[in-house]
């Protein structure tokens, strides 16, 4: 197979966004990108007119057929690179690649990179219902009344049998990330979380009860991506892309090929090799938490511990800010806000953020290299990117 | 309780001959006459080698648990009067993976491991839908 060639060190993340977070009622889905898309250029220091370049992913709030295009039309933009990504939860960090490659390419210098719905006030129940129920396959898995929640449950449920994976090793992930949301300013969760309350919560699917599972939010994300020498002498301190992977083994959950092994070890792989690094040189890991087992996997499959560990570590405290690998420091999908593709943005957005410094108590203390992981679909699409705030 | 207001088997080009089998209660999968590949769900290329040459092959309808989960609440309002109800992933003897539910009174005490017989359920208008049963191991 031919190597591909290394994006390292050759675009840096200049600008980060967020909406209003939580239940925005007075905005539309389209609004809360723009909103995002405007802090993230206020933040990079740049012009509108420096945008050559749109990258967004999906929306089943406003399910529009050309989405990348109603976003230039709406934001009044004109590039000469767009499209619309869709790897469910790994678009936000395929969409960093895309953009990477083609500023590497010449295809574009500056690009936009945002996500974001209005899915917690935005759709009716059975909208809701009928874009939710479309993950199951339709004629093999559908006509079983299976869930979203339940394909994840039967993920963990697995673990559970294999590697001894306890109810309340997972718990403690959704007490971890609340712990870290209280820390952010504008998190969607902002009630202290106990163990006890989340093994108390409304069961959903077994072992998942209801504070197992992400938030439904309104929210959008957005980051601007430029060029290393570009970002240069731009307002805010660049953070640089190290390393950048993905891999896909399947989509419907009757044909993953394992439900203890996926695809995030070889996403991981690539990104650790371009960026010459392993996971002892990560400082903070964003991983992508749609439910509480998912993370514990994610863990595992980075080689930041060994298979069927990943619920120790969270329950002995080495993921919080302060311990060895502090994990979804601003709170994740379980507690900051989870709304479509945005919700693995928020990861990137925080990731950078940590990379640049001065978060106060949120601050992982001399953070230089930082992992994000992306998972769409039922741990089916993965995408692991590595960051710096040096070239190092 | 009456399973013929659940949603009903759709059959399309691939899946055709599934669906007729079932009607006559037989569980069937596909088979690749190049590499000898069994594989669910059926499809128009054998996914291991991109042969055509397929065959359907009848299934012992025999197999285990390898994780299952229990629905207490139905995302599909249709399976609301069903909760709470068992969701498996079943291995095949023959090797392919494919999902249903676990019937039956012992139903919600499934376990991965446990040994299960296909059996069939009746969505309507003589529509049937491969399901599965605990046996003794
Ligand atoms: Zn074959």
């Amino acid at each position: 197979m031919k190597t591909p060639t290394s994006l390292k060190n050759k675009i840096a993340i200049v600008g980060v966004g967020e909406s209003d977070i939580g239940k925005v009622p007075h905005m539309t889905g389209l609004g809360l990108n723009a909103q995002a898309a405007k802090r993230a250029l206020d933040d990079s220091g740049l012009k509108v007119s420096d945008i050559d370049g749109v990258l967004t992913a999906y929306s089943f709030t406003e399910p529009y057929f050309m989405l990348g295009s109603v976003l230039c039309e709406y934001l009044g933009v004109k590039p000469r690179f767009n499209a619309s990504v869709i790897s469910g939860g790994a678009s936000p960090a395929v969409m960093l690649k895309h953009a990477a490659e083609a500023i590497v390419s010449g295809q574009a210098e500056t690009i936009l990179v945002c996500a974001g719905e209005n899915r917690a006030t935005g759709l009716t129940r059975e909208a809701a219902l009928s874009a939710l129920l479309a993950v199951g396959h339709p004629y093999f898995e559908q006509p079983y009344g299976g869930s979203i929640p339940g394909y994840y449950a039967m993920i963990a449920q697995r673990h559970m049998h294999v590697y001894g994976t306890t109810r309340e090793q997972m718990a403690q992930v959704a007490v971890n990330t609340r712990a870290h949301a209280l820390m952010h300013p504008s998190a969607h969760m902002k009630k202290p979380l106990a163990l006890q309350e989340v093994l108390d919560a409304k069961p959903i699917a077994d072992p998942l009860g209801m504070l197992d599972c992400c938030l439904i939010s309104d929210a959008g994300g957005a980051f601007i991506v430029t060029s290393a020498e570009r970002a240069r002498d731009l307002k805010a301190k660049p953070v640089y892309l190290q390393g950048i992977g993905e891999y896909h083994t399947h989509e419907h959950l009757m044909c993953a090929p394992s439900l203890t092994e996926f695809g995030a070890t070889e996403s991981g792989r690539t990104a650790y090799e371009m960026a010459g690094l392993g996971p002892q040189d990560i400082d903070v890991a964003q991983l992508y938490d749609c439910f509480t087992i998912v993370p514990i996997i994610e863990l595992e499959e980075l080689g930041f511990c060994q298979r069927g560990e990943g619920g120790a570590f969270f329950s002995e405290g080495h993921a919080r800010i302060g311990g060895k690998l502090p994990v979804n420091t601003h709170g994740g999908m379980l507690s900051h806000a989870h709304a479509g593709a945005a919700g693995g943005l928020f990861g990137i957005v925080e990731a950078v953020r940590q990379l640049r410094g001065g978060l106060g108590e949120r601050q992982v203390q001399g953070a230089e290299v930082a992992l994000v992981h992306n998972e769409g679909g039922i741990l089916s699409s993965h995408c692991t990117l590595i960051l710096a705030n040096d070239k190092g | 309780m009456d399973k013929t207001t659940l949603p009903t088997p759709v059959a399309n080009a691939d899946s055709r001959p599934y669906w007729e089998a079932a009607r006559e209660r037989r569980l069937v999968i596909r088979k690749c006459n190049a590499c000898g590949e069994l594989h669910f769900m059926p499809r128009h290329l054998c996914p291991v080698c991109w042969s055509d040459r397929l065959e359907w092959v009848d299934a012992k309808g025999t197999g285990s648990v390898h994780s299952f989960t229990v629905i207490r609440r139905a995302s599909d309002p249709a399976f609301a009067p069903l909760v709470p109800y068992a969701v498996a992933l079943i291995d095949l003897d023959e090797g392919p993976r494919m999902m249903a539910n676990i019937l039956g009174a012992n139903a919600l005490a499934v376990k991965i491991g446990d040994r299960v017989q296909v059996t069939f359920e009746d969505r309507g208008d003589g529509a049937m839908l491969p399901q599965f049963n605990t046996v003794a191991a």
